[in-house]
């Protein structure tokens, strides 16, 4: 870079860049969580889904399962899986781990209550109403 | 006689110690998860795979901290010719840091998770059982303040000394890592909300302000191994950085897309993130030309070597794996698949891994006493070297070949096959990432090995002449 180009020139544009950027993605941040409301459905949010979440995260099943595409590969997506499998399977397949097949991947059994399966599905039922753009593009996941 | 400029930098020696240990067990978390992948019971339930990802992802996670805050405590006071505030704060806080870090994969080894929640503080306050930040809220909290006195111990020596691109870049940096990490402690019930501000953490680390401590990284290794004038460097960092943060702020919203958040983000989101290659690709440049125009042969020739790995590696990892399937089009059918994951192992081992390794290679011979380490021990650091990165390459390329089918098979074709049903074909590329990643461990420990290396005695001619340089190399190392 030449003589032109100076040091004091270049810190000043990183100032100047830096400031533009925090403020556009600063606005882009408050217009998104304004829009929010009409996207993740928040007058269905209840009491149960958030106890709900609370379980998903003090079980750490984000530690194998992706939920939205977000958390580990090494078992099936989430999001979806209320569409795809329906409250009740949902259920039955957590009271029933871990399959024991031998060689297969396995999942804990985590001795939940009827309640606490309850509160799990409204988690998952709600997560699977959140207007995602049409992810994922099959039921798979 | 101490080759260091301000014996304060000395502090800076356990904290790459703990680092390297560190890294080993994450290794050795990262295989027994590889095998789980084909092997799905393999030592379950004593360690169950999400717990393996903890320990795995989480011990890279602090000691990349513990490196870099190493590097801080070496580079500091040179950079600001003076002795660091206070050493013994800095003694301390490595204590307490270590002892915190392992405490807490005691706790992910030894109890349920569940019960971790309890004891560590997660119904004070809910912010555990999310990926990346699965730490007991009391570890999170123990490490805000390791960091803040880090910062505030860092930042009275810069104020008090001479202030150069670098140590303002790197406190910048430093800074923002502090101010990101808060967002760890926001967890509402709405998990749209939650992934929003979830990525402030993960993202705006990576791709935006740790970009900032490893240009600075790299700039003061360049400076020492190459003697090209200061304001070359420093101008080119300014560039670099703006284009970290211009590109990386908004190319947040790459992962935007399909969490709940507005579809417009598919487009800033696309735009800016498509342009996140740019710094590291300036990084590429910057490096070669650096060494390129170098006044002097600096004899650390491990160090420039780690130092042009950083630059090449990152770019192709972050840049160019990053850039594989950061529009939305591609990465409706790649997101959370093995894509993503061949992308972040590139990614993190090409910048982070190696930057810290950089400054480990140039620095640790002088904390322990030596010019440069002997001629046997840096060819064996070269060798580690290779290996360690080459099998990097190559989980890259089968996980991305794992991905791809993945992609294919579950969300492309027109009958669309479950998820298990795919994994079950994938086996033969995830046998083969478990190879490449014996192959890295067998690099790492190399790598450990090159740090106890010793020349062989060698049997001079009369008459022959010997290379000067080689004197240094045989004085003894302290550990
Ligand atoms: C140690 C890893 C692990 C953890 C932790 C885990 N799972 Fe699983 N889960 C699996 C695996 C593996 C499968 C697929 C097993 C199979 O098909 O045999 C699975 C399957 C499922 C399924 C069926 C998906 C489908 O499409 O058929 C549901 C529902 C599920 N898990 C819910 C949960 C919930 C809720 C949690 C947390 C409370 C959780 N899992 C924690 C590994 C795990
Ligand atoms: C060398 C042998 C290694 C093996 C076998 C290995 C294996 C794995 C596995 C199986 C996962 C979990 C993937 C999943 O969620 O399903 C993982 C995650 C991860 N590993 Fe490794 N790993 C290795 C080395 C490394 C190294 C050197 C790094 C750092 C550069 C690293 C960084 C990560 C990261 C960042 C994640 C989280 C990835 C994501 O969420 O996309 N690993 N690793
Ligand atoms: C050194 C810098 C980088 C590191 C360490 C890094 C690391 C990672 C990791 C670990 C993930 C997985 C996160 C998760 O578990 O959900 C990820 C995701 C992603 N990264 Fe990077 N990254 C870097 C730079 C980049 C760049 C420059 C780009 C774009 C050009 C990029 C594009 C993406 C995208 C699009 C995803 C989302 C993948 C998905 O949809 O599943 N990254 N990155
Ligand atoms: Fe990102």
């Amino acid at each position: 870079m030449s003589q032109f180009f100076t040091k004091s020139m270049a810190r000043n544009i990183f100032y100047g860049g830096t400031l533009f950027s925090v403020l556009l993605f600063l606005a882009l941040t408050f217009h998104t969580t304004w829009t929010l409301p009409k996207r993740d459905h928040r007058e269905n949010l209840t009491e149960q889904v958030a106890r709900g979440k609370h379980l998903w995260e003090t079980r750490n099943c984000i530690g194998c399962h992706t939920l939205l595409g977000e958390g580990a590969y090494f078992a099936p997506e989430l999001g979806n899986v209320y569409t795809r499998r329906g409250g009740d399977f949902i259920k039955v397949w957590i009271k029933a781990q871990p399959t024991k097949v031998p060689g297969r991947r396995q999942m804990p059994q985590f001795n939940f209550t009827d309640a606490q399966l309850d509160d799990l599905v409204a988690f998952l039922k709600w997560t699977s109403e959140i207007n995602t753009e049409n992810w994922p593009p099959n039921i798979e996941g | 006689m101490s080759l260091l400029q301000y014996k304060s930098q000395a502090v800076a020696k356990p904290y790459f110690i703990a680092a390297i240990g560190l890294f080993v067990g994450q290794i050795l978390f990262g295989l027994i998860m590889g095998l789980q992948y084909v092997i799905g019971d393999f030592m379950f339930p004593a360690i169950p795979f999400n717990i393996a990802r903890m320990v795995h992802t989480n011990l890279l996670i602090v000691w990349l901290l513990f490196g870099f805050m190493g590097a801080a405590y070496y580079l500091v006071p040179e950079e600001s010719e003076t002795e660091l505030h206070s050493p013994l704060l800095a003694h301390v806080l490595f204590w307490i840091f270590l002892i915190a870090g392992a405490l807490t994969v005691v706790g992910y080894l030894s109890v349920s998770y569940e019960r971790l929640t309890e004891i560590g503080g997660n119904n004070l306050l809910a912010t555990m059982g999310r990926e990346f930040l699965e730490q007991p809220t009391y570890t999170k909290i123990g490490l805000v303040i390791v960091v803040l006195g880090f910062i505030y111990n860092i930042g009275l020596t810069v104020l008090k000394g001479r202030k150069t691109a670098i140590t303002i870049i790197l406190l910048t940096g430093l800074v923002g890592l502090a101010v990101f990490f808060l967002f760890a402690f926001y967890n509402p019930s709405n998990l749209v909300k939650d992934k929003y501000f979830w990525w402030w953490v993960v993202h705006l680390w990576v791709e935006g302000v740790w970009e900032l401590i490893m240009g600075a990284i790299l700039g003061f290794v360049l400076i020492k191994i190459t003697g090209v004038d200061r304001e070359v460097i420093e101008k080119w960092l300014y560039v670099i950085i703006t284009l970290a943060l211009v590109t990386g702020l908004v190319g947040t919203g790459h992962h935007y897309y399909w969490i709940g958040a507005p579809g417009y983000w598919q487009w800033w989101g696309g735009f800016f993130s498509a342009l996140e290659p740019l710094p590291f690709f300036a990084m590429v440049v910057f490096c070669f030309n650096m060494v390129n125009r170098r006044r002097r042969d600096h004899p650390n020739k491990a160090a420039t070597l780690w130092a042009l790995g950083t630059a090449v590696m990152a770019f192709l990892g972050a840049g160019v794996w990053g850039f594989l399937h950061t529009l939305a089009p591609v990465n409706y059918y790649t997101h959370g698949t093995q894509i993503t994951a061949a992308h972040g192992h590139m990614a993190f081992y090409g910048a982070y891994v190696m930057v810290v390794l950089t400054i480990i290679s140039y620095a640790m011979p002088l904390l322990r006493g030596r010019e440069v380490n002997p001629e046997r021990a840096q060819v064996l650091e070269m060798w580690s070297f290779w290996l360690m990165t080459v099998s990097m390459v190559f989980i890259t390329l089968f996980l991305t070949a794992a991905g791809i089918l993945q992609s294919w098979l579950q969300r492309i074709i027109p009958t669309p096959q479950s998820f298990m049903a795919v994994q079950d074909q994938l086996h033969i590329f995830y046998w083969l990432r478990e190879l490449a990643g014996l192959v890295f461990l067998i690099g790492l420990g190399v790598y450990l090995y090159s740090f106890f290396a010793k020349d062989k005695p060698r049997t001079v001619e009369v008459g022959e002449t010997v290379e000067t340089v080689k004197t240094v190399e045989t004085q003894p190392a302290t550990f």
